[in-house]
């Protein structure tokens, strides 16, 4: 604890101090320059490393897409390396439609869920809750953003799965046993599945979606919050009058952030998903595999012809996704914004 | 010496029975509702009709002794590099260890897979590789130091380790059963061919969930070896014996888990779980396993001894040692799915030094190394196949010299 003639003999000494700095030109130049010069590298570095992991993905995958075909992938859903042979190109065994399919199921699932759980715990933390406990409450959601992935999934073997075990099979039993729509939910269920992958995954990117929603809560301009309280709004009221509406774009970019982890998150999901590789599980309670796990899986022992090579189309076609699933949830974002 | 080995050894079981108290103690303390079944005194569940064989996996197994190592050759490097299987690397890491201390060599073995050990051979970024599957023409082909010699280290059964509350150690099953159950043909317990190889014990209607690797393996290509044999079922369901056998199949049902520890760790977790895991890891979690029919139609508990039993009776190997033993012999006390490692060593060295650190491990892992076996429970090599891999060794050569004359 500074005494406080310290304090202020700072704030005089920085008076001092600042003008000279402004109106020596000569210095100032010369570091703006460096500075100029500097931020730009870093940024080029950025670009340069991007690029150069897309030249690496695609020269690495060439074997296997000069072999089978480019499109070949992503047009079958079987995933069988041990009948790889290296002068047989049709039918491609290495399909990777069902990753893509688990990779987007999860990560839809998991949204679905974290979306409305992070908007309202954010909620809480800036509108709601006692300001006691608004600090305490906001730390321990940051908390959740720094516990190891590896630690999320062996907590999801060892805690979430059986808890929700009971759960399920009530599922299973009755949405499972409905036409049409049952085929989605058919049990038997062992644990490990699609399901279980995205339940772990909306714990995963609910602290992201919360922080980034609390510090956009935190912006409402006050004045109209008090404004909406003194017209007789009551507290909800006053939330979708002035604060979910300006903040419609922020969260759409929390959200955005969160799908991003949720896409290429893998350890966790390769604990929790079932490995299931050959082909796409219709039910939900089912084991499945996403991108990111297949290559987290496969690549120390990819011996089988074009396997190694393949496991890098499957990243290329990852970065894909991700790049496609980015830019449309933007143009739905701007849109949303603008209606 | 002597002294010093055992002193290590003791020390090495109590290592392994830590490990075994940490996790028997998480697997309470996360509280899954399977019960442990004491792994080393397994006893079949019910007396079983017919067909039991007098019980051969108790007491110690006698220490094979064999003194027929080479001499020690002199100028030789005091670390050597190996990579490869995951089956043999508990075994492994007991032999470094000793080795070490009996004769200042370390030697540094990453425990990769199969699949990584033979590519770090044939890359030459290691001194050694090993394998469970020994390396095929094709892959020796693409080695770049030439031709390699294959040396079978240590055999060890690949066990089937089931999780039903209630039912103890030693159900019984043939390979066709199995075939049908890993292949999705089977999808109950209380499936008429379950029920009618295990009369008197009460099955539960559970469904079976099937745990099979995730990663390639060769604990996979020892199990779809023995599959593959004697199940038709299981070789149509994966589209003919080539793609039915292998580190990696496609497995049409099932759970993957990475590893021996991810396929245990899921049966433990899963009512109705079925898998295959090398025996030490089984015996670890504290797992119920199975006996299996084997070629001479006998139900047998797997075991140290009923897998030093899987080689007794084959009399004739081929010169290169690249030899299948699951399912061979028909000894009705041997265990059928029982498989060896292969050391991968190539002929041809360029130093003379590391050429004499390798044969003077490799030399003292044949001998000396078979007695410390049994302390993680794998089972040494039977003398016919221990004699021939000594003959083996003397292959290597520095620049055209033999090593060992």
């Amino acid at each position: 604890m500074p005494p406080p003639a310290d304090v202020g003999g700072g704030i005089a000494a920085s008076a001092v101090r600042v003008p000279p700095l402004l109106f020596k030109r000569d210095r100032p130049r010369i570091a703006d320059r460096i500075f100029g010069a500097g931020v730009s590298m870093m940024g080029a570095i950025v670009l340069v490393v991007i690029a150069a992991m897309i030249v690496f993905l695609v020269l690495e995958g060439l074997p296997a897409m000069q072999h089978y075909g480019f499109f070949s992938f992503v047009t079958s859903s079987r995933w069988t390396p041990s009948t790889a042979f290296p002068n047989v190109t049709h039918p491609n065994p290495y399909g990777i439609l069902q990753f893509i399919y688990g990779t987007m199921l999860t990560s839809i699932i998991g949204m679905i869920i974290a979306v409305p759980l992070a908007v309202g715990a954010a909620l809480v933390i800036t509108e709601i809750a006692p300001q006691r406990i608004k600090g305490p409450l906001s730390a321990l959601v940051d908390l959740l953003a720094a516990v190891p992935s590896v630690v999320y999934g062996f907590w999801g073997i060892f805690a979430l799965i059986p808890a929700i075990k009971p759960v399920v099979d009530f599922l299973t039993t009755t949405l499972g046993t409905v036409p049409v729509i049952g085929i989605a939910f058919q049990g038997p269920f062992f644990g490990v599945s699609y399901f279980s992958a995205a339940l772990v995954l909306a714990i995963m990117v609910l602290p992201i979606i919360a922080a980034v929603c609390r510090e956009v809560f935190r912006s409402t301009p006050r004045n109209e919050k008090e404004a909406a309280l003194a017209l007789g709004a009551t507290k909800w009221e006053m939330i979708r009058i002035a604060v979910l509406p300006r903040a419609r774009s922020g969260i759409v970019g929390a959200s955005l952030l969160g799908l991003g982890r949720a896409l290429g998150e893998t350890i966790a999901v390769t604990m929790v998903i079932g490995n299931a590789v050959l082909h796409i599980n219709s039910s939900i309670f089912s084991q499945g595999a996403t991108m990111s796990s297949v290559i987290a899986n496969e690549f120390t022992e990819a011996t089988e012809p074009f396997h190694l090579s393949a496991l890098f189309v499957v990243g290329f076609w990852l970065l894909i996704v991700a790049l496609v699933v980015n830019v449309l949830a933007r143009l739905v974002a701007r849109r949303g914004v603008a209606l | 010496m002597t002294v010093e080995i055992e002193s290590l050894l003791t020390h090495e079981r109590s290592f392994w029975r830590r490990r075994r108290n940490v996790q028997g103690a998480l697997t309470l303390l996360v509280g899954t509702s399977f019960l442990a079944a004491c792994g080393s005194s397994s006893t079949p569940a019910t007396s079983a009709p017919s067909a039991t064989p007098t019980p051969v996996c108790t007491g110690t197994t006698a220490n094979p002794g064999y003194t027929n190592g080479l001499p020690t050759v002199a100028g030789q490097a005091t670390t050597l590099s190996g990579a490869g299987s995951t089956f043999v690397a508990p075994m492994m890491s007991v032999w470094t260890k000793a080795y070490a201390t009996a004769n200042s060599v370390q030697v540094a073995y990453q425990s990769v897979g199969s699949g990584a050990g033979i590519a770090q051979l044939q890359a030459e970024t290691v001194d050694f590789g090993d394998s469970d599957a020994y390396m095929k023409d094709s892959d020796i082909a693409l080695a770049k130091g030439g031709p390699v010699v294959q040396i079978p280290l240590v055999q060890a059964p690949v066990v089937v380790v089931y999780n039903l509350p209630g039912i103890a150690s030693g159900l019984k099953f043939d390979g066709d059963t199995l075939g049908k159950i890993f292949s999705g043909g089977i999808t109950t317990w209380d499936d008429p061919a379950i029920k009618a190889l295990n009369p008197g014990i009460t099955l539960p209607s559970t469904p079976i969930a099937v745990a099979h690797r995730s990663d390639g393996s060769g604990t996979t290509a020892i199990f779809t070896d023995f599959l593959t044999q004697t199940s038709p079922a299981w070789v149509t369901a994966l589209g003919g014996s080539t793609t039915s056998v292998g580190k990696t199949v496609a497995w049409p049902v099932g759970i993957g888990g990475k590893g021996n520890d991810g396929v245990s760790a899921v049966v433990s977790q899963t009512a109705g779980g079925i898998g295959y895991v090398e025996l030490d890891y089984a015996i670890a979690q504290h797992q119920t396993y199975a006996d299996v029919k084997n070629k001479a139609g006998v139900f047998v508990e797997p075991c140290q001894q009923t897998a030093a039993a899987a080689t007794v009776g084959i009399t004739s190997y081929p010169s290169d040692l690249r030899v299948d033993i699951v399912n061979q012999s028909s000894n009705p006390q041997a265990y059928p799915i029982t498989g060896l490692t292969w050391a991968l060593v190539y002929q041809n060295q360029t130093k003379a030094a590391t050429a004499a650190a390798l044969v003077n491990f490799f030399s003292w892992v044949l001998t000396k190394g078979q007695d410390l076996t049994g302390s993680v429970n794998y089972t040494p090599l039977g003398p016919t196949l221990q004699a021939l891999c000594i003959a083996q060794l003397k292959k290597i050569t520095v620049n055209g010299t033999p090593v060992s004359p």
